[in-house]
């Protein structure tokens, strides 16, 4: 704000000032918000930096955590579009309790999470036992458990996105292709699955960031284990109790990424 | 015949209960007020809203217990419905594609279709870049591409401007007349109606209220919908001779018969005097001004009285009648434009 007069023929909104009880707390917020990514910057050892970003370790877990976050994404849209679908276009029994429960993981802090999955999952979990004694499969502390725990965590920020971008859709294009023939499977597939992409994309999105950063369900269903589980968030909780530079990189590194592939998709999809 | 249906739709505080035939090449419209289940109707037709009970056959087929997309329709919805992510093109090829065509062949079909309603040149286009008389057509050729043996239109007029309306009445008369299975389509519009359609069937509160021929229509309304709709006005009375009785008044009518009658004159028909005209072999009656408007170059005057009318009359007759509401006035109509026919 200039406390200058404006000059004359610029039209000023005539809606007023944005009152200080709005203004203060917005500024307090984003401050809150910024401040901490600024400290990672200043804080950070940018002399030595080339050489410890090449450190093997952290080009592993780095390696890992992309691999697992792309392919706990993968999963979750495969499951997660058809499970969103079923929420907002077929009315059944209990509709509104299976949209409570996909929800859950949401609010439930992901160790919990992690726990729930090791009791299910676990060498002596319900479906783990079967599972190691029909197909020897063993998931937990395995790079397949890394996936399996983000994508639990990960999961309903998609089918939410998605079924409000389905709910948002015009249902009665689906109608129009039904009436040229279309069978559901191929309006769903030619038609709606089109028209709510934006959303799809942006829930994919989000369930990719939240996969990256997942900790909780990951160090307690799939354990710590360089090469094969240790994520760099892991990596990054690890190295602050040894090495806090180390800790830094690799927390500038997961913010560099998040934010790059961030924007890149921002750009392309998410803005008109 | 080609379509027999009777479509019943029960609903919390809304029945729909018509019977409807169209032939082959025929043309039938639902006309009615909003809300007066025409929409309903064409829905159920197409499969998009359940019967709760009648049939619905074509060709002796019956249609009813088939889904909509196993039905042999075509439908152009009011607003068109294109998908805004296909070109023009695949827009029209969506339907021969569903039902089994090629990828190629399907788009030969969409181009030849596209062709015939004269946008070749947008087949590239997607829908957001077409304006609303050629999304129309487009949605014509869309609805045309899969061959249908019943073609359903919702207000297909609705959504257009003034004078893009004019243009486009005309070519689908023109795209209707080539079409050679039935037709219905619904529309609250009565001119759309005349120009379009062979036979006029008309639905308030989601029962049919009148149907016929557009001319038949237009000349013997059977209610105060349909009067007001092609502009007359309309009585009910009973009949003896050439007289009907019309509440206290007596009319003399053009065509005699006897019994339950309905007699209309059209408002520009009524003339208006201030005082008793004389020697005339005129309907007379004393009349008050309850209302004046502009009704194109002339005014509508409503009238109070035995009968309650509607007369047109010049503007310079209302200045030289000096007329306002609340002026009494004499009212007066040839015998020979008072015509009367059974209810």
């Amino acid at each position: 704000m200039t406390p200058s007069s404006p000059p004359r023929g610029t039209a000023r909104p005539a809606v007023g000032r944005p009152p200080w009880v709005l203004v203060v707390p917005a500024v307090l917020g984003l401050a809150f918000l910024v401040l901490p990514l600024a400290g990672l910057l200043v804080r950070a050892p940018w002399a030595t930096l080339p050489e410890r970003l090449a450190e093997p370790q952290v080009l592993e877990a780095l390696r890992l955590s992309l691999v697992t976050a792309t392919v706990a994404t993968a999963v979750c849209l495969l499951l997660g579009v058809p499970l969103a679908w079923l929420l907002a276009r077929v009315s059944f029994p209990g509709r509104r309790l299976v949209r409570a429960l996909v929800t859950v993981p949401l609010v439930l802090p992901p160790v919990v999470g992690g726990v729930a999955l090791l009791l299910v999952l676990g060498r002596r979990g319900v479906a783990g036992q079967w599972l190691e004694s029909a197909f020897g499969v063993t998931l937990p502390f395995t790079t397949a458990g890394v996936v399996i725990a983000e994508a639990f965590v990960a999961m309903p920020f998609l089918v939410i996105s998605v079924e409000g971008a389905l709910r948002g859709a015009d249902q009665r294009f689906e109608e129009a292709a039904a009436t040229l023939g279309a069978s559901r499977w191929t309006v769903f597939r030619r038609v709606t699955l089109p028209l709510v992409m934006p959303g799809i994309v942006a829930g994919a999105v989000l369930c990719w960031a939240r996969a990256l950063g997942e900790f909780g369900a990951t160090i307690t269903f799939a354990g710590n284990f360089p090469g094969r589980t240790q994520t760099m968030p892991l990596a990054v909780y690890l190295a602050l109790e040894t090495e806090p530079e180390a800790a830094i990189v690799l927390s500038l590194v997961l913010l560099a990424v998040s934010v790059i592939i961030l924007a890149s998709l921002r750009d392309r999809w998410v803005s008109p | 015949m080609t379509l027999r249906a009777r479509l019943v739709v029960d609903r919390p505080a809304f029945a729909l209960d018509i019977t409807l035939e169209a032939a082959a090449g025929e043309v039938v419209a639902l006309l009615g007020p909003n809300g007066a289940g025409k929409t309903t109707a064409l829905r159920a037709l197409a499969g998009l809203t359940g019967l709760s009970g009648g049939h619905i056959t074509l060709d002796g087929r019956p249609l009813h217990h088939l889904a909509a997309e196993q039905r042999p329709i075509g439908m152009v919805f009011q607003d068109y419905l294109l998908f805004p992510h296909l070109s023009a093109l695949d827009n029209v090829a969506f339907g021969p594609r569903c039902r089994g065509a090629s990828k190629a062949a399907a788009r030969r079909v969409a181009a030849e279709l596209l062709e015939r309603v004269g946008l070749a040149a947008h087949a590239a286009a997607r829908p957001g870049a077409l304006s609303g008389g050629q999304a129309q057509r487009v949605a014509l050729a869309r609805a045309l591409a899969v061959r249908p043996r019943l073609l359903l239109l919702d207000e297909p007029l609705a959504a257009l401007d003034a004078h893009t309306r004019l243009e486009v009445r005309s070519q689908l008369r023109r795209h209707l007349a080539g079409f050679g299975g039935a037709t219905v389509l619904v529309t609250h519009d009565p001119l759309d109606a005349m120009v379009l359609a062979d036979r006029l069937v008309v639905i308030e509160d989601g029962a049919i209220v009148q149907e016929g021929s557009p001319a038949d229509v237009a000349r013997r309304p059977r209610t105060a919908y349909v009067a007001r709709l092609v502009g007359l006005n309309l009585y009910q009375g009973r009949a003896e001779g050439h007289r009907v009785k019309v509440g206290e008044l007596l009319l003399t009518a053009a065509e005699r018969l006897d019994g339950p009658a309905f007699v209309a004159f059209s408002p520009a028909a009524l003339a208006l005097y201030r005082s008793r005209p004389d020697g005339s072999p005129r309907n007379l009656w004393q009349a008050t001004v309850d209302g004046i408007e502009r009704h194109g170059d002339n005014v509508r005057v409503h009238l109070d009285g035995p009968i309650a009318a509607f007369a047109d009359v010049t503007p310079a007759a209302v200045a030289d009648l000096d007329l306002s509401p609340g002026r009494p006035v004499w009212a007066g109509v040839k015998a020979a434009e008072t015509h009367a026919y059974p209810a």
